[in-house]
């Protein structure tokens, strides 16, 4: 088990590595000159041109931009944007509303996404089974700032339930942006637990379960949801990173002042630090919350071994 | 031959990743679906995967009713004078701006007077080619780079599913936007490419599970001991049983593809003006959502019926082409 997670831990260096570079390449790649887009009408003179290029390394050729910027990195220095502020505040700032919207989307997928599969997953065909297919179909196929829109549209402008955008009013102003961005993965959490609990339920220790005359409310809550979840963590845990990066959308839409708004925000003042910055961010819980679930997979399903 | 081949094309082929791959749900997955494949095998059938497929697929109201929309949104893609008369650029009048939908214009007007119901039913051809090429390219990517893992193994295998990995860490739409954020311009074909270069992985996998599954086969080594070449073997031997998987997931992600095309074009870095998109239609009302819902509304429907489409192939697909479904 601890080589196990030591060979994973060094195996998330070349890929974090890999992504940021990545990153950095599309950005540096840009076409257009950030400095000049940054002065705006007025022209800088050439030499304050030249200090704020100097200032940023963007004369160096990208190679030696990258390798300081990941100097930098290593000593967390994330770099600053083009006012002076550095990244890393910014994403201290912005981070928190992106996990509390993650966080809150998790809850609600699981908690509705794992009902309505082990109400659809225990009588396969039923009435219930063929609403929950029907249903989370239909969500899938709606893209999410269509249903963002939707949602503004039925509880905020015709019922007037929740403001349909900024965070003005606390808690209620995260509900509707954490359903739309919890939908998508709801539909996959019911179907997997769906699925799941099916499967499991053809099982012999089900059986055994039924036969020595235990009621079918144990023998569902406690034996067979207990293997069926096993996938439904899975996906979970790998989900909370794709949820902080897919915020970039519901933020946008929603106009909630996360993470997601800031890449947006500073793709459209070309700032690249502040894009490689967030970025790297939203990979590195990427890759952790992959390793993590990666782990606990081991200590919740005893039949797994690494070694 | 042929007939072993197909046999071997119903094993699943999703189960042969190597427990270092993030998804780790396989090997339980792997374990349930060899008892399965033990418990049904010795039976003699005489059609093959694709005839029983096809008549499964003729009953299942799932596909039939995927396959009517995809055909009325391929009709609508190819010929969209069939569904309107009207031109879409051409401004009636500027005093309907946004006016709501009347008898004689289905879908109203929009913000510079046109008719939207032309408008909308011209959207549907840009969002067809982007889902179908985006899909090839991705296709392309995945056969190729899977078949190199999986054939080859050793540390191309390695660097590629490293690769992967780094690929993976930037969600589909986060990468499009960025790569297309730096290009000056963003038309069918740009979108489509940062699409599937940050599309590819998926299906990259699926590919590599179905060689590493089938590359020690008998019938391989059989093809190998007569002299076939590496080509011969991959091409005749070993990539058509991954055939079914990969159309079952090339169908969903052409679906999937063409939301994503519309959600950047949506945030102002896919398609761009005077290009007739669903996605652009969507941001040009969203302004108005308060007084003018039916700008939002139409392409919006039209979008997710479309996407719908190709979900419900695929779903009814992956039924027909699983046997262990059946």
């Amino acid at each position: 088990m601890g080589r196990y997670i030591a060979r994973r831990l060094l195996m998330t260096i070349p890929v974090l590595i890999g992504a940021t570079l990545l990153i950095f390449t599309i950005v540096y790649a840009l076409p257009g000159d950030p400095v000049r887009a940054l002065a705006g009408d007025r022209p800088l003179t050439p030499a304050a041109q030249a200090a704020i290029r100097d200032e940023y390394n963007l004369n160096d050729p990208l190679l030696i931009q990258y390798l300081k910027y990941l100097g930098g990195l290593l000593q967390g220095d994330l770099g600053q944007d083009f006012s002076g502020r550095p990244v890393s505040e910014t994403i201290t700032q912005r981070l928190p509303i992106t996990v509390r919207l993650a966080v809150l989307a998790v809850v609600i997928e699981v908690i509705i996404g794992v009902i309505a599969g082990v109400l659809a997953g225990i009588r396969r065909n039923s009435y219930m089974d063929n609403l929950v297919l029907v249903s989370t179909t239909l969500v899938v196929s709606i893209p999410v700032f269509v249903l963002a829109f939707l949602a503004q549209y039925v509880f905020g402008l015709r019922f007037g339930w929740f403001p349909i955008a900024g965070l003005s009013e606390g808690f209620r102003s995260y509900i509707l942006p954490a359903f739309v961005l919890a939908a998508l993965s709801l539909a996959y959490v019911a179907r997997l637990t769906r699925t799941s609990i099916a499967e499991n339920l053809r099982q012999d220790y089900v059986r055994t379960a039924k036969a020595k005359g235990l009621k079918p409310s144990v023998v569902v809550g406690k034996h067979t949801l207990r293997n069926s979840l096993i996938p439904v963590v899975t996906f979970v845990g790998a989900d909370l990173a794709s949820l902080m990066a897919g915020a970039i959308v519901t933020e946008t839409v929603f106009n909630i002042p996360g993470l997601g708004r800031a890449v947006f925000e500073s793709v459209q003042r070309q700032e690249g630090f502040v894009i490689v910055g967030i970025v790297t961010v939203f990979v590195f819980f990427y890759i952790t919350f992959n390793l993590v679930v990666d782990i606990l997979y081991a200590v919740i399903d005893p039949r797994i071994r690494y070694d | 031959m042929t007939e072993r081949q197909q046999d071997s094309g119903t094993e699943p082929a999703y189960g042969g990743d190597s427990p270092t791959i993030v998804d780790s749900s396989t090997a339980e997955e792997q374990r349930t679906e060899d008892v399965t494949v033990a418990e049904a095998g010795g039976e003699i059938r005489q059609a093959s995967l694709w005839s029983d497929a096809w008549r499964q697929l003729r009953r299942s109201p799932t596909f039939l009713l995927g396959a009517g929309l995809f055909l009325i949104f391929a009709v609508m893609a190819v010929a969209p004078q069939l569904f309107t008369n009207a031109d879409p650029r051409q401004v009636i009048d500027l005093g309907l701006s946004a006016d709501p939908p009347t008898g004689d214009a289905w879908f109203g007007y929009d913000i510079q007077g046109r008719d939207y119901f032309a408008n909308v039913v011209y959207g549907a051809r840009v969002s067809m080619i982007v889902g179908f090429s985006s899909v090839l390219g991705v296709l392309l990517i995945g056969v190729t780079m899977g078949s190199l893992a999986g054939f080859y193994g050793g540390w191309i295998d390695s660097v590629l599913a490293r690769i992967t990995d780094v690929f993976y860490g930037l969600p589909l739409v986060l990468g499009a936007f960025l790569l297309l954020s730096v290009m000056q311009n963003r038309g069918i074909a740009q979108v489509s490419l940062a699409l599937a270069i940050f599309g590819w992985m998926t299906a990259m996998r699926l590919v590599r599970g179905t060689v590493v599954s089938v590359k020690d086969a008998d019938y391989v080594q059989a093809a190998r001991a007569l002299g076939a070449s590496t080509w011969r073997i991959l091409t005749r031997h070993i990539l058509p049983n991954a055939v079914a998987p990969v159309l079952v997931y090339a169908t969903i992600t052409v679906g999937l593809f063409i939301a994503a095309e519309a959600t950047l074009s949506f945030l102002g870095f896919g398609l761009q003006l005077p290009e007739i998109a669903w996605g652009l239609q969507i941001s040009a009302g969203m302004g108005r959502l308060r007084d003018s819902a039916h700008l939002v509304f139409f392409p919006s429907i039209f979008l997710s019926l479309m996407v719908l489409s190709f979900i419900l192939m695929g779903d009814a697909l992956r039924d027909a082409l699983d046997p262990k479904l059946r």
